[in-house]
């Protein structure tokens, strides 16, 4: 039972600072953040877990995102747009 | 001539050379549809989309004077097409996206809670419906977040790149981005969330 509990990785978050820290996380994840805060954010997460997972999981979204949809362009769709092209354009 | 570079390619096809156009619009044909079926999310939309993109560019090569690279303007021109396309189905989400709302919830007398998805195996996460699950969270978000998203996380553009793309600020971008990311990330959470719960369920029911 106990190690159900831990396995599932449920933690709470525990208020106004942690929603200050939340709003500087892009800048963080892009490596954009003032050092110092920087410093602040990372010492806040060490004490934090709601907000570790949060910057985890805010990652891990972005990550999944650039494998989500790569839809190759379809043949006839290249075709159609080439002719499409052609006969608005040339000789235009 | 596919070997040529962009600024090559547009000088000959301003001095009529049709084979330099059709070699620029299959250089980029893919990212502009890509662009589009992340936009639109409707394959006749994207494709459409992309007819209308191409046919603007061609119109409107004589007033492209190369002070920003070529693809800067092209994805200004896509973008603004698929936008064009959204407001015409009336459809679209609210314009804005209040921060409050995904940030972890403090609901009264309770702590919030977070669950870390992210120990899941990459199979999982990045199953089939799970990436329907992505490509319709990035549809519930507003049109000029979700080209600011596509366009800076999932095609990698730089943010001063996004910004011109778009025509808007360097500072306006940074903060769509972060909305973006932030309602995507709560979007995605409730449903890995919702789908452990329902594991959970039935795991405990064959107990």
């Amino acid at each position: 039972m106990e190690k159900d509990e831990k396995s599932s990785q449920v933690f709470a978050c525990k208020g106004e600072r942690c929603k200050e820290m939340l709003e500087k996380l892009s800048e963080y994840i892009d490596g954009e953040l003032d050092p110092k805060l920087c410093e602040d954010l990372e010492k806040h997460m060490a004490d934090c877990n709601p907000c570790l997972i949060f910057v985890n999981t805010l990652k891990k979204t972005i990550s999944l995102f650039k494998y989500a949809s790569a839809e190759p362009l379809p043949k006839e769709v290249h075709l159609r747009l080439h002719d499409y092209l052609k006969k608005k354009c040339q000789g235009c | 001539m596919f070997d040529l570079s962009d600024p090559i390619l547009l000088e000959k096809i301003k001095t009529g050379d049709y084979k330099a156009f059709e070699a620029l619009v299959t250089r980029y044909e893919s990212k502009v549809y890509r662009l589009a079926i992340r936009m639109l999310r409707n394959q006749q939309d994207a494709e459409d989309a992309l007819q209308e993109t191409f046919l603007q560019v061609h119109r409107g090569l004589s007033g492209f004077e190369g002070r920003s690279a070529f693809s800067t303007w092209l994805f200004r021109l896509a973008t603004n097409v698929c936008l064009m396309k959204i407001r015409h189905r009336g459809t679209e989400p609210s314009k804005l996206l209040p921060l409050e709302d995904y940030l972890p919830r403090h609901e009264e007398g309770e702590v919030p809670q977070m669950v870390d998805w992210t120990i899941r195996p990459e199979e999982a996460l990045l199953s089939k419906e799970s990436r329907e699950k992505m490509m319709e969270a990035l549809e519930k978000i507003p049109p000029e977040y979700r080209a600011v998203f596509i366009l800076r996380d999932m095609e990698g553009f730089s943010n001063a790149e996004t910004g011109e793309s778009l025509g808007i600020s360097v500072a306006a971008v940074k903060s769509r981005l972060h909305r973006a990311r932030l309602a995507l990330r709560g979007l995605l959470s409730d449903y890995f969330e919702m789908e452990e719960g329902t594991k959970r369920l039935g795991s405990g029911m064959e107990d």
